[in-house]
């Protein structure tokens, strides 16, 4: 059977605010980003491949999407508890943390780099005691972590919280009731509902962890094949005046990133079928 | 997609932002100085004096611009469409660049100007933290284990070629030209490096406010300008026993400067950096100037030192460009092989 | 103990983890941009502020963020109305490149604009030819920064008129309101504070906004700095000071962004 393309409403306006989408989407972000593909297109397919597959750019990407992992990782477990201790408990001065969340969204990035590597610096109020322990904070990837972990953690807590309010309170009373502790509830019936709405939010943080710059530039250090983040190497290239490997590193990340956020739409769409029209 | 029709879908919006910058026209005339990272305070005093002889001589309001950054980074926003009237780099092969990439600059820019084009020189010194702790007088004492070195990415930083440069030619000259010596020790020396940022003034910084570092090779004028200013009685200046001449190129990019119709003024910018009072104030922020009567004044001011020019032992920037920093160059070669 | 709770030493136990975890990352860079602020003083502090390229650097912030929203904003309405209110075909493809951005590294944003209007871009000869100045000029900051906002408002709108399903607007036209009417009586109410809402934080991404805006700024001072790179130029200028001043004033707008923002989400709980 033949679907149509849009199904029936009674509601007007459908073609004009589609096409006004599509006409803005366009203009501002797939027409700009077509270009990457067509300066990448002034590379052969060998050429395209030795600057992806460069040990160079693969240490780099390693860097960025390791990292990005790890702070990912960091980020589901404490945005996680972040996230259920505003929902469920009270505390004093709980509404400054819950508007605080945001806070690295809304501060400039190269503001936060400057004061995360004041913090982390061998002489600074935190790194001072890393380096007694012999950790090194900034200039590091454990220090590019930390900037990442920073950037992330808003989107795992906002997307976290509107489930673990809306979860029902007679799934877990009737766990009780059937005898499950705490933990049994927490592991069998809270975590699987709120599990795809976790993995949304960890996708967005990677997503933007992966290409961050401004913060991580102060903090990273910077040697190549070690501290090296994949923007810097493609900052690089274009001051060597290579757009086509700058094109081609950019390429790479970008095809990573929209399948990342594909995925998180994905789940964020599984959520919200989940929690079904109550 | 062809050009044609992404060119006609985009021009509403062009011509809608076009309305945007459309200032209004000042009864003055402005020039901008595109230039690298150390040159902040030289070209804050010198523009001062310029626009103020200006004004004697013609009459006319001038008023001076700066864009700072990376000597790479600056050539390629030139090369985009940034619009300098002078372009004031950290070297000659970045103004070379732009006179490849475009034709905004005649290729024989540097024949136009005395000295090569090159106002005030300069050379890579050391600088150390107060008492020498490390106990560091020459280059051989950089490469030894535990020593800290802090220095900015030759792929990014102007000066931070120089760095290199200057590190190889000392030890081409200890190794009688075996340039496979010369290449472990410029890797033994990276080795030291724990954090290489992307500008000069970056690196000093890492060095000078984060303390992170026993050494930071660095520009003399910017290396004086932090022992005697910024981070007075806390540092001390180490002057190999050989080094390289630095020769920062200026000149005038005669595309953006004709379409301003400041062709006149921005020369005149240009020759006055030449000048008895450009040539002051250039010593004064600690550039080597090239006149000989002030070079005699400030002559105090400048430690002697023996110095190898890029064209003597690289056969000049071009050369030394393709050999050691393109992509797969010597210096990528040094962080590949562990 | 009710079924829903846990022993009160748990909760003190993850009440703790959460604070200090929320410490070490949130707290402690704020206390250290503004400890580095206040290290001269007061006087030292205001006079940064007063500076002129200073205020030219807000100047421009608050121009890129007036012209910057307002577009995101009446996209986000729009997109949303289409997103929500219909089913169609490719629409979580249509969802996945609205969020793009989101994922694109700012150096990128920057670059794929100097591709597009640069000298040596695609457009930038003709752009030459006629005298239009784009790249390294407001018009650039503004497109990077209109590129990196882009999502913020539309992500705020979609599950929130999708949550409230048509049944209102589609009982408005039964009872032979317009569509424009039912649009702007019924819609828009029922999402004000989700526009408030998206535009708050569109908002402090557009004036925070680095690493794009610094690829096509230019770095000319007094000119095309905006205030984060004002930021970084300071700092370069070994005036630490200054510019944790200036970074005081980003960090001051983000926690005025985030009270403005508690205020809404209080607003929408008594259900006003």
């Amino acid at each position: 059977m033949h679907e149509p393309f849009v199904k029936k409403s009674i509601l007007p306006g459908f073609s004009l605010s589609l096409g006004f989408t599509i006409f803005y989407l366009s203009l501002i972000v797939l027409i700009p980003l077509s270009m990457l593909f067509l300066k990448t297109s002034s590379l052969s397919f060998k050429g395209f491949i030795d600057v992806i597959m460069d040990p160079r750019t693969l240490a780099a990407y390693r860097l960025s999407f390791g990292t990005a992992f790890v702070s990912a990782g960091i980020n589901a477990v404490f945005g996680f508890i972040v996230a259920w201790v505003l929902v469920r408990y009270t505390f004093p001065g709980k509404r400054i943390v819950d508007a605080l969340v945001d806070f690295p969204l809304a501060l400039p990035t190269a503001v936060a780099g400057i004061a995360l590597t004041e913090l982390y610096t061998p002489t600074g109020w935190v790194g001072q005691y890393l380096n007694v322990w012999g950790i090194k904070g900034a200039f590091s990837p454990f220090g590019i972590t930390i900037a990442l972990t920073f950037i992330g953690l808003p989107f795992v807590v906002r997307t976290i919280q509107p489930v673990l309010e809306d979860l029902d309170p007679q799934i877990e009373e009737a766990a009780a009731s059937l005898g499950a502790n705490r933990w049994q509830t927490l592991t069998t019936v809270i975590l699987p509902i709120i599990f795809p709405a976790l993995l949304a939010g960890v996708t967005l943080a990677l997503a933007r962890a992966i290409g961050e710059y401004g913060s991580v530039i102060f903090i990273a250090g910077n040697m190549p094949m070690k501290t090296e983040i994949a923007p810097l190497l493609i900052m690089t290239k274009l001051e060597q005046y290579d757009y086509a490997g700058a094109t081609a590193i950019a390429i790479g990340m970008l095809l990573i990133s929209f399948l990342l956020l594909a995925m998180a739409n994905f789940f964020q769409w599984k959520t919200s079928k989940n929690l079904g029209k109550a | 997609m062809n050009k044609q029709s992404i060119t006609s879908f985009l021009m509403p919006f062009i011509i809608g932002l076009a309305f945007i910058t459309s200032a209004a026209a000042e009864n003055k005339v402005t020039l901008l100085n595109v230039s690298y990272d150390p040159t902040r305070e030289l070209y804050q005093a010198f523009n001062q004096s310029f626009a103020q002889n200006w004004l004697k001589l013609t009459g006319t309001v001038v008023e001076v611009n700066q864009s700072h950054g990376g000597s790479g980074k600056q050539a390629r926003a030139v090369i985009d469409g940034l619009e300098a009237d002078v372009v004031t780099l950290a070297l000659a092969y970045d103004i070379d660049s732009i006179a490849n990439l475009t034709n905004l600059i005649p290729k024989t820019w540097q024949k136009r100007l005395p000295n090569a084009s090159a106002p005030y020189t300069s050379t890579i010194v050391f600088l150390v933290r107060k008492g020498n702790p490390r106990n560091i007088k020459d280059w051989d004492d950089l490469v030894k284990p535990g020593v800290s070195v802090i220095m900015p990415n030759p792929k990014t930083s102007g000066g931070a070629r120089w760095n290199y440069l200057a590190a190889w030619g000392y030890a081409l000259k200890k190794w009688n030209n075996d340039e496979n010596k010369a290449k472990d020790f410029v890797a033994a020396l990276y080795k030291n490096v724990p954090v290489l940022d992307s500008g000069a003034r970056g690196s000093t910084t890492t060095f000078v406010e984060r303390k992170i570092g026993d050494v930071l090779i660095a520009w003399e004028n910017e290396a004086y300008l932090v022992a005697n200013q910024t981070g007075k009685g806390e540092f001390e200046i180490v002057m190999p026993s050989l080094s390289i001449l630095a020769e920062p190129s200026v000149t005038l990019v005669d595309g953006d400067a004709d379409r301003h119709g400041t062709r006149k003024v921005a020369q005149a910018y240009l020759e006055y950096l030449y000048s008895a009072e450009g040539q002051e104030i250039a010593a004064k922020n600690y550039y080597r100037p090239r006149m000989e009567s002030v070079m005699a004044k400030y002559a105090s001011q400048f430690q002697k030192v023996e110095l190898f020019t890029i064209d003597d032992v690289f056969n000049g920037w071009k050369a030394a460009q393709a050999k050691h920093f393109a992509d797969k160059g010597i210096f990528d070669q040094i962080f590949q092989v562990k | 103990m009710s079924a829903r709770t846990e022993p009160k030493i748990i909760q003190y136990f993850l009440i703790f983890i959460a604070l200090a975890f929320f410490g070490l990352f949130i707290v402690l860079p704020l206390v250290c941009v503004f400890h580095n602020a206040l290290a001269k003083g007061w006087g030292i502090y205001f006079k940064t502020l007063q500076d002129r390229d200073a205020i030219a650097a807000m100047k421009m912030t608050v121009v890129t963020a007036l012209i910057a929203v307002p577009l995101n904003l009446i996209f986000g309405v729009v997109a949303s109305w289409a997103i929500a209110k219909f089913d169609f075909k490719g629409k979580n493809f249509l969802l996945t490149l609205i969020d793009l951005p989101l994922s694109v590294s700012p150096v990128i944003a920057g670059l794929i604009f100097i591709l597009l209007f640069g000298a040596q871009g695609l457009l930038g000869p003709w752009l030459i030819a006629h005298n239009i100045r784009i790249i390294f000029a407001m018009p650039a900051v503004i497109l990077v920064t209109i590129f990196v906002t882009f999502p913020i408002v539309a992500r705020e709108l979609i599950p929130i008129m999708k949550s409230q399903g048509n049944e209102e607007e589609e009982a408005a036209m039964t009872l032979g309101a317009s569509g424009w009417k039912t649009f702007w009586l019924v819609s828009v109410p029922n999402i004000r504070w989700g526009i408030l809402y998206g535009i708050i934080l569109c908002n402090a991404r557009a004036m925070g906004e680095f690493g794009a805006v610094s690829v096509v700024s230019g770095h000319i001072r007094g000119l095309t700095n905006t205030l984060p790179l004002h930021v970084e130029i300071l700092y370069n200028e070994y005036q630490s000071t200054a510019a944790f001043a200036a970074a005081s004033i980003l960090a001051l707008l983000a926690i005025f962004t985030l009270i403005a923002k508690s205020i809404v989400e209080v607003a929408v709980r008594r259900g006003i």
